[in-house]
């Protein structure tokens, strides 16, 4: 390929940046990482994305696009040359797609009732977080990958959050692992993969990121 | 090809409008069940456990759910004209457009309707801003996906059909032609196309359910 131009405006943090990372990881694609201060956001943020002006945005040769699902479909379908994420065969495609919308429609704000609250409403929020893994985990069956004997579409779209799961745990006092032993499984799996280990932040980095994010607001 | 089912037609919804639209531009034969979503059939629950919501496809025995999903599958399955662009970018934008309508523009528009003083107000907002960015989006097409229906188009199915019944009959003003000029003639256009018509829910129908809600 040609000199491609790849730029990733993106929040380090951000478990839905993190899959365009794992992607382009997978994919082996060199491009270049910029850092946004959601404060003080980048002429080229609110110019690449002015509908939500939300990162990710992935800046192919110029041409940006947005929302993190619909980047690692790009990403899948531009550098096709290995790593394949989605199925090649319909109806698996479709259940793919099927089940990262079901991660994107259910786990950010269940995640964020889990360390953001207290009380009853932690309670609650726990209870429908667990809920939701356990729906996954039952997904996933004996399958050693959503994508089955390799990393798919619905792998990268899930893997994001377990960098927040120690975050989860120690704001939620729970353990995701006694409850969801094989999604925990999944998780060592998955980042036994090279490209997706060193793709992902420490989730200490992300729990210190987490706390100051709470100090700052103040307790809820 | 195996036998294909569609759970939900034969109703108003336009989510379900949207599989129809899709099954229609390829030529597929399929049997509509009609749902009582407050009696939802075992066959229902049986394919859409997760949601256990309309549209489901079933075909050969395998259910798909979510509209928009179902319309991606029926595009890749069938032969005929294309619903989505074959340009990798081109699919990006196209995925884009319809997730913006579908989390910005429906909801937005559906409150600005049903709802009452601050909640309305501030619906209505929105939905404004929204309708500016699929305004932006049409100029100078005749259809979203260009000289053809396309993805986007059916996704905007609601925008099109539903919202102008809507707003009619609880007179609230949202997509007019003084305001969204380019969006207002696309509404037309779409609406009208002879293949549309054939498939979008009975008006006066459709305007007695708003009626009694």
């Amino acid at each position: 390929m040609a000199a491609d131009k790849v730029i990733l405006l993106d929040l380090y943090p951000s478990m839905f940046g993190m899959r365009a990372r794992v992607a382009l990881a997978l994919k082996g694609v060199d491009y270049e990482y910029r850092e946004e201060d959601l404060s003080n956001k980048s002429q080229l943020l609110l110019q690449s994305n002015p509908v939500h002006k939300k990162i990710p945005v992935l800046i192919h040769n110029g041409k940006p696009i947005c929302e993190s699902l619909i980047i690692v479909e790009y990403i899948d379908e531009v550098w096709n040359h290995k790593s394949p994420l989605l199925p090649s065969d319909p109806y698996q495609r479709a259940q793919a797609r099927f089940w990262a919308d079901y991660i994107d429609k259910k786990m950010y704000d269940a995640g964020r009732n889990v360390w953001t609250t207290k009380g009853e409403e932690q309670e609650a929020g726990k209870k429908e977080f667990v809920g939701i893994l356990k729906q996954l985990e039952s997904e996933l069956g004996d399958k050693p990958f959503f994508g089955g004997d390799k990393l798919g579409f619905v792998d990268v779209a899930l893997i994001t959050f377990s960098t927040w799961f120690h975050t989860y745990e120690t704001f939620g006092n729970f353990s995701i692992e006694e409850h969801c032993p094989k999604l925990n499984e999944w998780v060592k799996r998955c980042l036994e993969i090279g490209d997706v280990s060193k793709a992902l932040p420490e989730p200490n980095k992300i729990y210190d990121f987490a706390l100051t994010l709470k100090n700052k607001f103040g307790a809820q | 090809m195996g036998e294909v089912k569609l759970l939900g037609g034969l109703g108003f919804s336009p989510y379900v409008n949207r599989v129809e639209m899709a099954l229609k531009l390829k030529g597929v034969e399929y049997e509509a069940i009609a749902e009582d979503l407050k009696n939802k059939s075992p066959l229902l629950l049986q394919y859409n456990p997760v949601h256990k919501k309309v549209p489901v496809l079933i075909h050969d025995g395998k259910g798909i759910a979510e509209s928009l999903i179902i319309v991606e599958y029926i595009d890749q399955v069938w032969e005929g004209p294309s619903i989505l662009p074959k340009d990798p970018y081109q699919r990006a934008m196209a995925r884009f457009w319809a997730k913006f309508i579908d989390e910005k523009c429906i909801s937005a528009t559906w409150k600005a309707c049903w709802s009452t003083g601050e909640e309305q107000a501030k619906s209505k907002d929105e939905s404004v801003e929204a309708l500016k960015f699929l305004e932006d989006e049409i100029k100078g097409k005749k259809f979203f996906g260009g000289d053809n229906i396309g993805l986007v188009d059916i996704a905007a199915n609601f925008i099109g059909y539903w919202l102008p019944i809507i707003s009619e009959v609880k007179g609230v003003q949202l997509l007019t032609e003084e305001d969204f000029p380019n969006l207002w003639r696309w509404a037309n256009e779409y609406c009208s196309d002879n293949f549309v018509k054939e498939i979008l829910p009975n008006k006066e129908a459709l305007v007695a359910r708003f009626k009694s809600r």
